[in-house]
């Protein structure tokens, strides 16, 4: 029966594989390539009290004459206006400060991974990646419950003694991190383990025998190995989080601004597609570089 | 040096055990004040499942999870079809004209912020409404959206478990008669089994959870259980959504952690389990 | 007094080969055991199988494999010998369909084969791995070629049933591969590919992946089975052993080039270059000005031997071309005193190392000229006039038709 499934059976092996391509091929051409597009188009249009709210780019004159209006007034607002900068700003410092601390808690638990036992490997990692198969929303939710002026570690503290009144420890930066750090820590530490755990330990053990002490080992021989690890770690963590709204949302303060809160408040709360559009345009054109890199990174452990 | 080893050892130990600690406190806390009476959620007053009553009482929240669910399998079912075509392509086909634009799509919204795919599919769907009259925005758009962004995932295992598939068991079925069509279907496919289960829960997981995406292209007809958590826990902390949470973690996290326990184990270590087949007994009674 | 009956230190033990030497008296070290007088290609008559004709192929420039021709004849078991990027591996590949040639042709039986894809080719591959489906039983790998070309159930049973007898594992039948031993896997591959009666099997490395205790006795059982199937072997290996003990004929490849083709002994008697002559087995080689040449001897003048070597026949090149021998070192022979046989070529050299292999030993002796000949004798049993020690004066020497003429 499956004998007569041809959608390969060209004669030449080869010739039937432009079929199977061009399905997957053109999802991706259509729902993720061209609404880049549509999104640039639009970030050149003006705001309309109108279904949809904006003004069209291309439009027929009374004369029927060809009317294309660019506006390039969103990109010189967005370069001028400082809430933009700075929430261009903090977004890149969170993310920043997001990769950095994931990475110092990562890595050792990735090093201790790849280093234990070989039975214990596979039920480790799978503890760290059981949280990512639970709802992102509810973990981070969760971290309201724990930091909250009445919360769990507060309740914890005062009950000890240790201090008199609640810390504030929730709705500002501090807890934006916290949540940051919480959520994207599988990200550095997947890459991480996979990278350590393909190294020849033998290599650790030539450089004991050859008079290394364990930290001039690791300094010298585990660490330049697992750069590339390091690094794909970090892109995964730092590009996602550069767009991060829910833990902005629901864990910064009223005064936290980042890229993803105000494209948000941009185009729901003000309607004002354009200028959502070129936020989002800006938010691409800053992660372009990051996204090359890690493309570069990815394709070249594909081919090792 | 024995000393600096054991040292380094602890260190290790005591990071990794913190981290623990770190991932699965919330979880867990999340989980115990939802048997809490108090409606002040943080402060215990005594175990109660009252909270889940009222669950079982919310229209709101039952119809979201309905439609929750609906676009969880419609969509996950859909990211397996793409994602395994896609990480089929990714892993057998070497060379072709525009390769890397191919992988760089598939992947990207891996790690692409939520908050630009949503924005952007809105504005294709909008505009594509204007011109061809479709599509609606309701289930349809939404699964759509989730396809294009966990059939990355789906690929990502897919290709993992392909390249740890011999590519010469492939080429033999070919080489005894198989067409391309064949080889695939009866060699291939079923090495991939696991790797597909784990994908379609890890689509719907990921389907299940996502709320970002879902805001923008969703219609007023079609609002999904994050959608009115997120509406729900903005105005603050709320036992009925601890009670729910507790209900979708044990729901998604453990059932389809467990059914993806042995298979993604597997998924991950890819080498070790042909190692293992490769190098048993090797008495031979030739 | 001189270690006379030498063995070849690359061939296979002789008392393990079977003795059917027909025409092959001359050269007992060299028993091949699939050689039973048959040589198709020496008769203009018989039309070869497979015919290769000028096939090119290359990767990024790189010609892996370069302007290559053979015909291989019905019933052979042809070995393609090289190192690791001969070209070997390419070759074979493009005769099963998984590479197709940039130029030349391939045909069987006067069937092109290059328009067709693998599953459409008369032919069938054993790979390095085995490739064998995890997924399925013994029997469903065995079965699954049968089953693509439509064969009737009961017919499928009958000959699964009868290739499991052919490479006795009938008792594994409904066992997955997970569950067998590397040896087994291998005679499973072998039966899966047999079962669907090609008129020619691609061996792709069959016995890299067993140890060599048990690579040795597959040797024997792979050319038996071969002679009662009565089909064409076609294999790809880099061990010259396995490829001299089992082949009707080898060709040597390098760098994408077919540099000899020939029966096991031609190639090890006669090796055509110095590449051939020092891959297969190892020799000894002589440089020099060729001074004599008569019908039934000639002679060159080499510095490193110290004087003139004899060689029992004419050489096709005239006085005064530099002109190389090599000579094998079980060729050579080795006393304590003056040779009485009176060889043509002899010297005196010092015992710079003594190897001892077991079955044979091996000497280096330095001769005056500072060249180093390297000499294997069979382990005859400790006797005063065979225990040599280092640096003592020994005699070496060679009969004028031991040596041969290797092109540079």
């Amino acid at each position: 029966m499956i004998r007569h499934v041809r959608f390969l059976g060209s004669p030449k092996p080869g010739e039937g594989r432009i079929w199977v391509i061009a399905g997957p091929f053109l999802w991706f051409m259509i729902f993720f390539v061209i609404p880049f597009v549509v999104v640039a188009k639009i970030s050149l249009s003006t705001a309309a009290v109108s279904i949809p709210p904006y003004v069209p780019l291309v439009g027929w004159g009374e004369d029927g004459t060809l009317n294309i209006a660019l506006h390039f007034g969103n990109y010189h607002f967005l370069l001028t206006d400082p809430e933009y900068v700075i929430a261009y700003l903090s977004s890149l410092r969170n993310a920043a400060v997001t990769s950095l601390v994931t990475l110092l808690i990562g890595y050792p638990v990735a090093y201790a991974i790849a280093t234990t036992k070989e039975t214990l490997r596979g039920p480790l990692l799978m503890l760290v990646i059981m949280p990512f198969w639970t709802s992102f929303l509810i973990r981070v939710y969760a971290w309201i419950g724990i930091l909250k002026p009445n919360g769990l570690i507060n309740n914890f503290l005062m009950s000890l003694g240790l201090i008199n009144h609640p810390l504030d420890i929730l709705n500002n930066q501090f807890s934006v991190y916290v949540g940051m750090v919480y959520a994207y820590l599988p990200f550095m530490i997947l890459p991480l383990y996979s990278c350590l755990e393909k190294m020849d330990h033998s290599l650790l053990e030539a450089a004991n025998d050859l008079g290394a002490r364990p930290i001039r080992a690791f300094v010298s021989i585990t660490l330049p190995l697992s750069l590339p690890g390091i690094i794909a770690g970090s892109l995964l963590v730092f590009i996602p989080a550069v767009g991060e709204y829910i833990i902005p949302t629901l864990l910064g303060g009223a005064d936290t601004l980042t890229i993803g809160t105000v494209l948000w408040n941009e185009f729901f709360g003000n309607r004002d597609w354009p200028v959502a559009s070129t936020v989002a345009v800006a938010l691409i054109v800053l992660l372009v570089g990051p996204l090359m890199l890690l493309q570069h990174f990815q394709s070249k452990g594909e081919r090792s | 040096m024995i000393a600096a080893l054991t040292r380094g050892r602890l260190f290790l130990r005591l990071m990794m055990g913190l981290a623990m600690v770190f991932l699965y406190a919330p979880i867990l806390s999340i989980i115990i004040y939802s048997f809490n009476e108090s409606q002040l959620v943080t402060v215990w007053s005594r175990f109660s499942t009252k909270w889940y009553v009222a669950l079982l009482h919310d229209e709101q929240i039952l119809h979201a999870a309905k439609i929750s669910i609906e676009v969880a399998v419609l969509s996950a079912s859909g990211s397996l079809v793409v994602g395994t075509l896609s990480g089929y392509i990714l892993s057998r086909f070497k060379r072709f004209r525009l390769r890397a634009l191919f992988s760089g799509m598939v992947m990207a919204p891996l790690v692409m912020p939520e908050i630009i795919m949503g924005i952007s599919l809105l504005l294709l769907f909008v505009g594509m409404e204007q011109v061809f009259g479709w599509p609606q925005r309701d289930v349809q758009t939404i699964v759509i959206a989730h396809i294009t962004f966990s059939t990355a995932f789906v690929a990502v295992v897919v290709q993992s478990r392909l390249a740890g598939i011999d590519v010469s068991v492939e080429e033999a079925a070919m080489d005894l008669g198989a067409s391309p069509g064949e080889v695939f279907f009866l060699i291939t496919l079923p090495l991939m089994v696991p790797a597909l289960v784990s994908g379609w829960l890890l689509a719907f997981s990921l389907s299940l959870d996502d709320l970002v995406i879902t805001a923008f292209v969703s219609g007023p007809g079609s609002t999904t259980l994050p959608l009115v958590i997120f509406s729900k826990v903005r105005l603050g902390l709320n036992p009925e959504i601890n009670a729910l949470a507790t209900v979708v973690i044990l729901a998604v996290g453990l059932v389809s952690g467990i059914a993806a326990f042995k298979t993604a184990f597997k998924v991950l270590t890819p080498g070790k389990a042909i190692a293992q087949e490769g190098q048993d007994k090797c008495v031979s009674p030739a | 007094m001189i270690a006379d009956e030498p063995a070849g230190s690359s061939s296979a033990n002789p008392s393990q080969a079977e003795p059917n030497g027909k025409g092959r008296e001359c050269i007992p070290e060299m028993l091949t055991i699939s050689q039973d007088g048959y040589q198709p290609w020496t008769d203009a008559g018989i039309e070869p199988q497979l015919r290769i004709e000028n096939i090119v192929k290359s990767f990024d420039g790189f010609n892996a494999v370069d302007n290559v021709s053979l015909d291989i004849y019905r019933g052979e078991f042809f070995s393609l010998l090289g190192g690791s990027g001969c070209g070997k591996t390419t070759l074979l590949r493009m005769l099963a369909g998984f590479l197709t040639p940039d130029s030349g042709s391939l045909s069987m039986d006067g069937l092109d084969l290059v328009p067709l894809p693998p599953y459409e080719r008369p032919l069938n591959m054993m790979f390095q791995s085995y490739a064998l489906f995890p997924h399925m039983t013994v029997e469903n790998n065995i079965a699954f070629g049968l089953r693509r070309d439509g064969v009737p159930k009961d017919e499928v049973a009958e000959r699964v049933s009868k290739v499991l007898d052919l490479v006795q594992l009938s008792e594994f039948a409904s066992r997955k591969p997970s569950q067998l031993s590397g040896g087994q896997r291998q005679r499973v591959a072998l039966a899966r590919s047999l079962v669907k009666r090609p008129s020619v099997l691609l061996l792709d490395e069959p016995l890299s992946a067993l140890d060599k205790k048990l690579r040795e006795a597959t040797q024997y059982e792979l050319v038996n089975i071969q002679q009662q199937v009565g089909i064409t072997f076609i294999m790809v290996t880099h061990d010259q052993e396995e490829a001299m003990t089992m082949s009707t004929r080898i060709a040597v490849m390098d760098k994408g080039k077919i540099v000899q083709v020939g029966s096991p002994a031609e190639i090890y008697e006669y090796p055509q270059n110095r590449f051939v002559a020092t891959f297969i087995g190892s020799v000894n080689l002589f440089e020099g000005p060729l001074v004599e040449n008569q019908t039934d001897h000639a002679a060159i003048e080499s510095d490193e031997w110290g004087g003139k070597i004899q060689v029992g026949r004419a050489i096709g090149y005239s006085l005064g071309h530099n002109t190389t021998l090599g000579i094998r070192p079980e060729k050579v022979r080795i006393a304590k005193i003056h040779d009485p046989m009176a060889l043509a070529n002899r010297a005196v050299g010092r015992m710079k190392d003594i190897a001892y292999l077991g079955n044979s030993l091996v000497y280096h002796v330095a001769l005056q000229s500072g060249k180093v000949l390297k000499i294997t004798s069979p382990n005859l049993g400790s006797t005063s006039d065979r225990q040599f020690v280092r640096d003592e004066e020994v005699h070496v020497g060679w009969a004028p038709n031991a040596c041969v003429v290797v092109e540079p």
